[in-house]
């Protein structure tokens, strides 16, 4: 059996976890390599959250956002702003009133992403739907602007965030010590690809995004309006974006106004690699690239900063249109 | 009219040596005449394949590191100058290649987010070499001697440098006239190119892939052959500002808001036309300096008024020049040149 | 004298810059199979899209039941009852057979006694009823876009090209299912397979160059090889 056949096919979703035994033997000290797999698949979670939005609407509407990456900064900002005002309830010892100022900081990102997402829609994206240059175009505009924006209202300089009282800590095991923080970022994201999974799958409008992204024009010779659809799919693509950004400023807990162009490489690779469309792929890709950045800085930190450029060559000589691509007829 | 200005700017840059005699004027000048090659040379990416890239940069980067390098090594010679240039011309090719093929296996929009992610690891590994790049610092070496400042070109009776209609005679006002002949003829060589039988079919692959390839014309070469002579231009440009600069760093040829200005630059100019290239370059320089200026007299007047003086901070110009560059891509999709040269609809 | 169901105004059409329908004069007449004949590139399948929505006419006017429907959107024009079956049969590899029905079955619940006709007519499409749709054959794949044609009442259906690459034994059923569609719909039907147009069609217009260059009456046509000839250039017989 070769290695292609063995990772063909649904066995394919078992890499993470391949990288994660092979990172074993390679690392040998299995404190360490707990540490490390948390901060892996936490920071594949937040990953994903950033880049399943974009890999859909790219998928149904063969739209690309350049500016995908300023929804992810405006909800680090937001929730480091919310954090702050309500920094009371923070920094209480009432696990209650923590989780109220994190999830109120968490919503109004994630609200915040969704009505920015439908607003941009309407009048960034809309207007040149079907021209990739254009479209390119306009959007790199628009992250230019909204980069701007930021140094507007936030000034330039670093803003800390501080996570809740009750994220604080770390739970410690024997010799291991892990982040609440962590288990947190990946027990969201996990939750948030099962509900996006049982949506695409269990729900008509599901069916719809799916058909959709494998022939739009057949779905509307069924009789649908995909625009409609698309638009939706787009706010959500958004909303989670700002949702994948403000966790991680709370990952981070100091954030500058380039994060938007830090993470823009990681989610254009992750949707380049999961393949353009689907959100399998795109937890795949996330989760790849989170384990293989934290192992590498681990064995072998000189190389760690071109993870997401090796971690993209490998798969895609492998397989060109990534590791889930959607079936195009 | 489009090419009325074209020449006007070329002329202006010809003189400004003895219109302006600030040493800033001088850079603002050589800048502008490379930045005309490096973005022509994006133009006949952009304008004659309709792919964006985001590594073009990096083709101007190995000119400029490989001149550079050489120059560090060999010492301030031209045989420096040509070998290490010509090596970095040679990668160049061999990268254009690599990405020319590879845009071909995946479509326009993927490609342009692989180049993305390419560029990013140029600027890591450019970090990660220091020994060899200069890392985040760069590399700074010595010129030819024509080129110092303290080279007299023509002496009067005492010895003293000869200053004529006030502006002196040395290597400096060599090195700039250098870099203008050559940002010159390589721009007039790229307008021979597209207005030569190549420049055509490039036309027709642009406009109809298809029914370009069912004419007999290979598509795949022919996008190649565009990268790799937009390739070498971006290289040469890149030799160019190393040998002016006397530094080469990644901020001033590798970064990621090098080729966004280029972007800029070709997209408000106009893509496709070569006479976009120049008036983009020239258009975006000025904005840079008296945008800011503008902005800096309306946050004065708007001191009291609550966020609008934030958002008419100089620092700022580029939300005003993003929001610009939006409403030009709705309105005017050709560019300034792109517009103007469009035949009136009767 | 028959109502027509469609009807196509000097209906031109272009794709890019280039035109491909020129004028294009067609009066489908209701009930029955009719079929538009023509030379590969001379506009057929361009003529099914412009009526479908996917392309737009820029001038001319497409009446569909009475109604204007030229500039409408394709999505409404399905809803007022109009099925197409494109030539790459425009089924969704990644979903299974039955999602692949669903989508087209009004508000995503079948008609039993319609999904009892198709497993008749097709009892491939029950056999593999749970299985993803890339996995069927050719002609299965072919049964299910037309199965998703009639898994509701419709009052034209539009097919490009049934029977291309299909067996010769599949293609007498399928005329044997066609007919039994014809009793309750009309079918407008692309076809290059003459046996297969002249055994169901009523009415036959020739398409040459974007234009309509032959209307008229299917056993008139098939029976004078003069015209065929002439028309499409070479005996048809030589195409089964």
């Amino acid at each position: 059996m070769t290695l292609n056949n063995l990772l063909s096919g649904n066995n394919i979703r078992f890499l993470p976890v391949a990288i994660a035994f092979v990172a074993l033997i390679m690392i040998g000290n299995p404190s360490i390599w707990v540490t490390l797999t948390v901060a892996g698949l936490a920071m594949g979670m937040m990953i994903f959250l950033m880049a399943s939005g974009l890999s859909l609407i790219f998928g149904l509407m063969d739209v690309m956002n350049f500016s995908h990456s300023a929804f992810v900064a405006f909800g680090a900002f937001i929730a480091a702003s919310v954090l702050g005002r309500l920094s009371g309830w923070n920094e209480s010892d009432s696990v209650l009133l923590n989780m109220l100022a994190l999830f109120s900081a968490l919503g109004a990102a994630m609200v915040f992403g969704m009505i920015a997402g439908w607003f941009f829609e309407k009048v960034i994206i809309k207007p040149v739907y079907q021209d990739h240059l254009r479209q390119i175009l306009i959007t790199v505009g628009a992250l230019i602007v909204s980069e701007q924006l930021i140094l507007v209202i936030w000034g330039g300089v670093p803003i800390n965030v501080a996570r809740p009282q009750f994220l604080q800590s770390s739970f410690i095991i024997g010799d291991i010590s892990i982040e609440i923080y962590r288990v947190f970022a990946v027990f969201l994201g996990t939750a948030a690809f099962i509900v996006l999974h049982l949506t695409l799958n269990r729900t008509r409008i599901g069916l719809l995004v799916r058909a959709g992204v494998e022939n739009r024009e057949m779905v509307e010779a069924l009789g649908f309006k995909v625009e409609r659809l698309f638009i939706g799919v787009f706010v959500v693509g958004s909303g989670l974006a700002a949702l994948g950004g403000a966790m991680w400023a709370g990952y981070e807990t100091l954030i500058t106004p380039e994060i938007g162009a830090h993470m823009m490489i990681s989610i254009f690779v992750v949707v380049i690699i999961g393949g353009l469309g689907s959100i399998e792929g795109s937890l795949l890709g996330a989760l790849i690239l989170g384990l293989v950045g934290n192992y590498m800085a681990f064995l072998f930190p000189k190389m760690a900063l071109a993870t997401n450029m090796l971690v993209m060559i490998v798969i895609l000589m492998w397989r060109p249109y990534g590791l889930r691509p959607m079936v195009k007829s | 009219m489009v090419w009325g200005i074209v020449i006007v700017i070329w002329l202006g840059l010809a003189l400004s040596p003895f219109l302006f005699h600030d040493v800033r004027s001088q850079q603002v000048a050589a800048r502008i005449c490379v930045f005309i090659v490096l973005v022509a040379s994006y133009d006949l990416l952009i304008g004659y394949t309709g792919i964006v890239s985001f590594a073009h940069t990096i083709f101007f980067g190995l000119g400029a590191y490989g001149a550079a390098t050489a120059l560090r090594h060999m010492g301030p010679g031209w045989d420096a100058i040509v070998i290490g240039g010509g090596i970095g011309i040679v990668m160049a090719v061999i990268l254009a290649i690599f990405i020319g093929l590879l845009s071909l296996r995946v479509k326009a929009i993927f490609f342009t987010m692989v180049t993305l992610a390419v560029a990013s690891v140029a600027v890591v590994l450019v970090s990660q070499f220091s020994d060899f790049t200069g890392g985040e610092d760069g590399i700074t070496y010595k010129v030819p001697k024509l080129f110092k400042p303290a080279t007299k070109l023509l002496v009067d009776d005492d010895g003293h440098v000869v200053r004529w209609l006030g502006t002196k005679l040395n290597g400096k006002l060599a090195a700039f006239y250098s870099v203008f002949c050559m940002s010159l003829l390589l721009y007039l060589a790229m307008i021979r190119i597209v207005n030569s039988p190549l420049g055509t079919v490039l036309k027709a692959v642009r406009e109809n892939e298809t029914r370009a390839e069912a004419i007999g014309y290979r598509v795949v070469t022919y996008r190649t052959l565009v990268f790799c002579i937009s390739a070498v231009f971006a290289a040469i440009a890149g030799i160019i500002y190393a040998v002016w600069l006397k530094y080469t760093g990644p901020e001033t040829v590798l970064s990621f808001s090098i080729n966004i200005d280029i972007l800029l630059m070709v997209v408000i100019g106009g893509m496709g036309t070569m006479s976009g290239a120049v008036i983009g370059v020239v258009l975006l320089n000025l904005a840079q300096y008296y945008l800011r200026d503008i902005m800096q007299l309306g946050a004065e007047a708007t001191a009291n008024l609550p966020l609008i003086p934030e958002l008419l901070n100089p620092d700022r110009w580029l939300l005003w020049l993003g929001l610009s560059f939006i409403l030009l891509v709705y309105f005017f999709p050709a560019g300034i040149a792109g517009t103007m040269l469009k035949p009136r609809v009767k | 004298m028959r109502q027509d169901i469609l009807t196509l105004d000097n209906v031109c059409a272009d794709i890019a810059q280039y035109h491909i329908l020129h004028d294009i004069n067609l009066n489908i007449p209701k009930g029955g199979v009719h079929v538009l004949l023509g030379r590969n590139g001379a506009g057929k399948t361009t003529t099914l899209r412009t009526i479908m929505g996917v392309l737009h006419a820029h001038s001319g006017s497409i009446k569909f039941d009475g109604q204007d429907i030229t500039k409408y959107h394709s999505s409404d024009i399905a809803q007022m009852g109009v099925a197409y079956v494109p030539e790459n049969m425009g089924i969704f590899g990644g979903l299974t057979v039955e999602e692949n029905l669903r989508l087209a079955a009004n508000k995503g619940k079948f008609d039993p006694v319609r999904l009892k006709r198709i497993y008749t007519l097709f009892p491939a499409i029950e056999k593999f009823w749970d299985k993803a749709a890339w996995s069927l054959s050719g002609g299965q794949k072919q049964m299910l876009a037309i199965a998703r044609a009639i898994i509701e009442p419709r009052k034209l259906i539009l097919i490009d090209e049934p029977t291309k690459g299909l067996a010769p034994s599949i293609i007498d059923n399928m005329i044997e299912a066609f007919h039994e569609f014809a009793k309750e719909t009309t079918i407008l039907l692309v076809e290059q397979n003459f046996h297969f147009a002249s055994s169901l069609g009523e009415t036959v217009n020739v398409v040459e160059d974007g234009k309509i260059i032959h209307s008229g009456d299917m056993k008139e046509f098939a029976q004078d090889k003069d015209l065929q000839t002439r028309l499409l250039s070479l005996s048809l017989d030589q195409h089964q």
